[in-house]
């Protein structure tokens, strides 16, 4: 029973085959996407804009390592937290310029995903979701700890800096953009190595690992890189807000955080390509409005939980999917 | 004096029983889990949530029933298994076709829940729980002076788990529901009422963790977060002894609260990540976990 | 990707007509309470410092003034990151002059920083972080209740002076124990005491035994907490079952509030000694408040300084809005505050100085024996009053850039 690594309930819009014409539609999707990304801040508050975009950047990384790898991991806190410290750090104390500083972030999240997944994969199923959240519980008290991170106040005051060194971020119009520009970087980045070879080999293996295994895969090594690519886009991620928000603090390497995300994923559809991102736009809304409801909060994310798990598996973009028999 | 490391023979043993005490805790919410994991394929995230629920039902009996700590030891468990039930028969028991993983992300949503709840109705700062009359005052050893309730924690949590063994182990009972965990529908062929049988032993993995809630609340704040950063040690225990046998649950809970103890005397600050390091270590030698089979 | 950058220019000026429409012939105060609803700090915050600004304003009587105060809450759930968007979205959006509460160091600095961009008015009460009004302080900040620096003073002070000369801490292994820790120690050894020890305990422990043992064998006459919340709450509740104070050794909290004390009830926390600037039981004036308080409470609960602060800053503040009659530079409502001296019926007279800090009296407790307790909240004896300006950090030695010199 330990080796059902794969979600049995795979999405259906996951299974289905990808054809021309669906490529197509996703084309045009992501246009949509930029363009709403543009009309947005004529309507919304920009600083929530960059918010939800920095948590669908998120959803979307851990999103490539459950919906296509099969592999539910309970601690990407810890990668999401760690770059944004380090991104913090160095753009305070070592005067990095942002993009170098959100460089600096993303690297070290591809370092800690690089040593927790080769610990985690040596075991399938509950217990690699066990191993996740347990190591990352590491990664949290060594932040706690650790002197650079300020223990429980945080980096804070972090300068946006300049862009390049030219310009200047802390207008939240150029920040915003600024975002935007590494949002549909990190989607298109991710939307490519799903329907890549390498993708292809994922899904088998999230199937069917032992058939990918006498197919000549190396199926551990498989698992690893795409581990490696889901913590380093979350560390991206992670680093961006660090700079949106100016400042990185322990809310984002407690494990809290790595539940978030699970239900971001959830709301919107595991294994879709566009679910992460509705799911981060719905949670991060629900907590910006419900904030004033104060102690209800964490009930209603539960309660959410819950009800996503019982009635409604395929969240909201795979229930779409589902209506028009289109892979989303 | 004798010294090991410099530190006093005798403030070792000290400390050693204490860290059996904390073993205890480990043991009882371990042995839980494995038991709800080997027959439900469910990691119960929800068991500190029910842990704390076992130690708020102990003072609820208390303050609105007059009812004290030795009804509350026999009652919050049943209490806390009932309502584990209602869960299961509601909730869970949909879950039991689809991956293992749905039922982690329930009783996670659960926790949640619950926790919520109760942080909602009695706040944060926590509730008084007084030590039984009885079981107030302690001994003083030659080494230390040890309180006799926490005497009293690990003989209580000792026997607990011996007999859940012996009736796992040696029962007709026990029988039916080690051969349900190995194959349910042959099982179920034989004229055994399955669904019963998981929604009962549901029932049993979480009273034990209500029963742990009320060795508890004595001794640690009684607040609506008490389980929530237990449970991911409990985790990392459960990782380290391997699923595989409910004894192995327990002697790893017992060992891991002594590793603790003895590194709160040597080593302090790396006290609450020593049980992640030896996880970490047990995965690169043995991935099974110390007691688990290979998969 | 950068063509939209043009088009907020429409935004600002749709927000701009949307600011004029909320402009009455009444001046217009609107205060946010930006408070732990949820978490940890939910009990000394949350609901609690609504109410008390309520009241607050109730007694200002705003209308005879010319103004008009709105009061709007929510909860930052003690994520600095939440605390920085909502103080942001106040600002920005629904036209918040003066953001209070700020339980949580962290989100504190975090509200702090948003508020000095926006230049408004930022009075914190709940965080312990000293920063505040040090190197991080700025124009637009005051803090108002107590630091970690006032309680290591109080405490560690006033702990030597009545005869427990020498310590042994329980420090929670993270900044702010740590400082703690460091604060109270310079504190005792400069009024002749001595450390004779301490031990790191993880953030956070629910199992102090073993360290408690190790401060027992020590032989220190008292045992310093320097810890809070849930680790402070356990830590006495385990000394009370390992006989600490019954052999001798006085138990000091650093960080204790009287919700903390309440929970813990006064068998367990008998004889635990900790200073705090308010307690409802101080004199009539406290009294009174306290009882028109606790009758807008579910379960009826006793302000802690949390809130009695809020209800003192929202006062002040009030006062010094009425005398400018603008709530649009917060720097100059500050400068305003500071330069008023302060008065009310719980803190009594006081002064804000210029890197922020308020002064006020605190006081040394001593949590009472149940059988001198006469109800639920009657917890507190008091040993002795420390004058503000003893208990507070020195202008000068905060390193706080306003300060010249």
């Amino acid at each position: 029973m330990a080796d059902t690594a794969a979600i049995d309930a795979a999405p259906i819009a996951a299974a289905l085959p990808t054809t021309r014409d669906d490529k197509a539609l996703h084309r045009l999707i992501f246009i949509g996407i930029a363009v709403l990304l543009i009309v947005a801040p004529l309507v919304l508050y920009p600083v929530y804009l960059m918010k939800v975009l920095c948590f669908a950047l998120f959803a979307l990384a851990f999103n490539l390592l459950l919906g296509y790898g099969g592999l539910l991991s309970f601690g990407h806190a810890a990668y999401f937290g760690m770059a944004s410290y380090l991104c913090a750090y160095t753009a305070k104390q070592l005067g990095f310029t942002p993009e170098l500083a959100i460089l600096s972030g993303t690297a070290t999240a591809a370092l800690f995903g690089l040593v927790f997944g080769a610990l985690a994969i040596r075991r399938q199923g509950i217990y690699f979701s066990m191993i996740t959240l347990a190591l990352a519980q590491m990664a949290f008290f060594f932040s706690l700890q650790a002197k650079f991170t300020g223990g429980e106040d945080g980096i804070q005051a972090v300068p946006r800096g300049n862009l390049f060194g030219v310009i200047s971020l802390a207008d939240d119009r150029a920040m915003y953009g600024l975002v935007c520009v590494i949002f549909m970087a990190g989607m298109l980045l991710i939307y490519r190595i799903i329907h890549s070879p390498f993708g292809q080999v994922l899904k088998a293996i999230r199937d069917n690992e032992p058939r990918a295994i006498s197919l000549g895969y190396r199926a551990s090594q498989y698992k690893l890189a795409v581990f490696v690519l889901s913590a380093t886009l979350a560390g991206l991620a992670g680093s961006t807000k660090a700079i949106v928000f100016q400042l990185a603090s322990l809310t984002d390497v407690h494990w809290s955080m790595s539940g978030e995300v699970v239900l971001m994923t959830l709301v919107g559809g595991m294994g879709t390509v566009f679910g992460p991102i509705v799911g981060a736009l719905v949670i991060v809304t629900m907590e910006t409005y419900l904030a004033q409801f104060g102690a209800w909060v964490t009930i209603i994310q539960g309660c959410v939980f819950v009800l996503c798990v019982l009635l409604f598996r395929e969240g909201i973009v795979g229930l779409i999917a589902r209506v028009v028999r289109r892979p989303l | 004096m004798t010294t090991i490391f410099g530190v006093p023979m005798q403030a070792l043993f000290g400390q050693l029983l204490l860290g059996l005490i904390n073993g205890s805790f480990y043991a009882i919410l371990s042995l839980g889990l494995a038991i709800i994991f080997g027959l439900l394929n469910i990691i119960n995230f929800a068991h500190g949530a029910l842990y704390m629920m076992g130690a708020f039902v102990a003072w609820m009996l208390l303050t609105y029933v007059g009812l004290g700590y030795w009804w509350a030891l026999g009652l919050a468990p049943l209490v806390v298994g009932a309502f584990g039930i209602v869960l299961e028969r509601l909730l869970i028991a949909r879950l039991y076709k689809l991956d293992h993983l749905y039922g982690l992300l329930l009783t996670f949503g659960l926790a949640l829940i619950i926790q919520g709840l109760f942080r909602n109705q009695y706040g944060v700062s926590g509730l008084p729980y007084a030590i039984p009359p009885e079981l107030s005052g302690g001994q003083r050893l030659p080494f230390m002076f040890l309180p006799n309730y926490r005497a009293w924690v690990v003989v209580a949590s000792l026997t607990v788990c011996i007999a859940t063994w012996l009736v796992i182990e040696k029962t007709k009972l026990g029988a039916y529901l080690r051969a349900a965990t190995e194959n349910p529908t042959l099982v179920q062929a034989f004229g055994v009422n399955v669904p019963l049988f998981l929604t009962l032993t549901y029932g049993f993995g979480v009273a034990l963790a209500g029963f742990a809630g009320v060795l508890a609340a004595p001794i640690y704040s009684v607040n609506p977060n008490m389980g929530a950063d237990i449970i991911i040690v409990v985790f990392a225990v459960v990782v380290i002894g391997g699923m595989g046998s409910i004894i192995g649950s327990v002697i790893t809970g017992f060992a891991l609260g002594l590793v603790e103890g003895l590194t709160k005397v040597f080593y302090p600050e790396a006290s609450a990540t020593v049980i992640f390091v030896i996880m970490v270590l047990v995965l690169l030698v043995k991935p099974a976990g110390l007691f688990g089979r290979t998969a | 990707m950068f063509g939209r950058i043009a088009r907020p220019v429409t935004l600002a000026a749709l927000a701009g007509a949307l600011m004029m429409g909320t402009a009455a012939a009444q001046t217009t105060v609107k205060i946010g309470i930006l408070g732990d609803r949820s978490g940890a700090y939910s009990d000394i915050s949350g609901e609690g410092s609504v109410v008390a600004a309520k009241l607050a304003v109730e007694d200002f009587k705003p209308e005879q003034h010319g103004l008009k105060v709105e009061i709007v809450s929510a909860d930052h759930q003690n994520k600095p990151d939440v605390g920085a968007a909502i103080a942001r979205q106040w600002y920005d959006r629904d036209a918040v002059d003066m953001i209070t509460d700020g339980v949580t160091s962290s989100v504190a600095l975090a509200i702090s920083q948003v508020t000095k961009e926006k230049n408004k008015v930022f009075i914190d009460t709940g965080a312990g972080t000293a920063d505040l009004t040090g190197p991080q302080c700025t124009p637009n900040t005051i803090h108002w209740v107590y630091d970690t620096v006032a309680l290591a003073n109080g405490t560690g002070g006033a702990m030597v002076k009545r005869g427990g000369t020498t310590w042994f801490f329980l420090t929670a292994d993270y900044v702010f124990g740590q400082t703690l820790q460091r604060d109270t120690s310079a504190v005792i050894t400069k009024n002749g005491g001595k450390v004779l020890g301490s031990v790191k305990t993880p953030f956070p422990t629910s199992d102090f035994s073993s360290f408690l043992l190790q401060a027992q064998g020590s032989g220190a006459k008292v045992i310093g907490l320097a810890n809070a919340g849930t680790d402070t709450i356990n830590s006495i509740k385990q000394a009370g079952e390992f006989g600490i104070t019954e052999g001798g050794q006085a138990l000091a909290g650093l960080l204790v509030f009287s919700s903390d004390v309440h929970s813990l009830g006064t068998k367990v926390a008998q004889g635990l000694v900790l200073t705090e600037p308010f307690y409802w039981d101080l004199n009539d004036q406290t009294r009174a408040f306290s009882d028109r308080f606790a009758k807008q409470m579910k379960g009826g609960s006793k302000p802690t300084a949390n809130h009695a602060g809020v209800y003192s800053d929202v006062l002040h503040y009030l006062k010094a809005v009425a005398e400018t009659k603008s709530t649009a530079d917060g720097a100059a409502t500050v400068a305003k505050m500071k330069a008023m001296p302060t008065d009310d019926p719980l803190f009594g007279k006081g002064v804000i100085r210029a890197d922020g800090r308020k002064i006020h009296d605190m006081y040394l407790f001593e949590v009472k024996k149940p059988a001198e307790s006469k109800s639920e909240w009657d917890l507190y004896k008091k040993l002795e009053t420390i004058p503000g300006d003893q208990v507070f950090r020195p202008l000068n030695e905060g390193n706080c850039p306003l300060v010249k010199g």
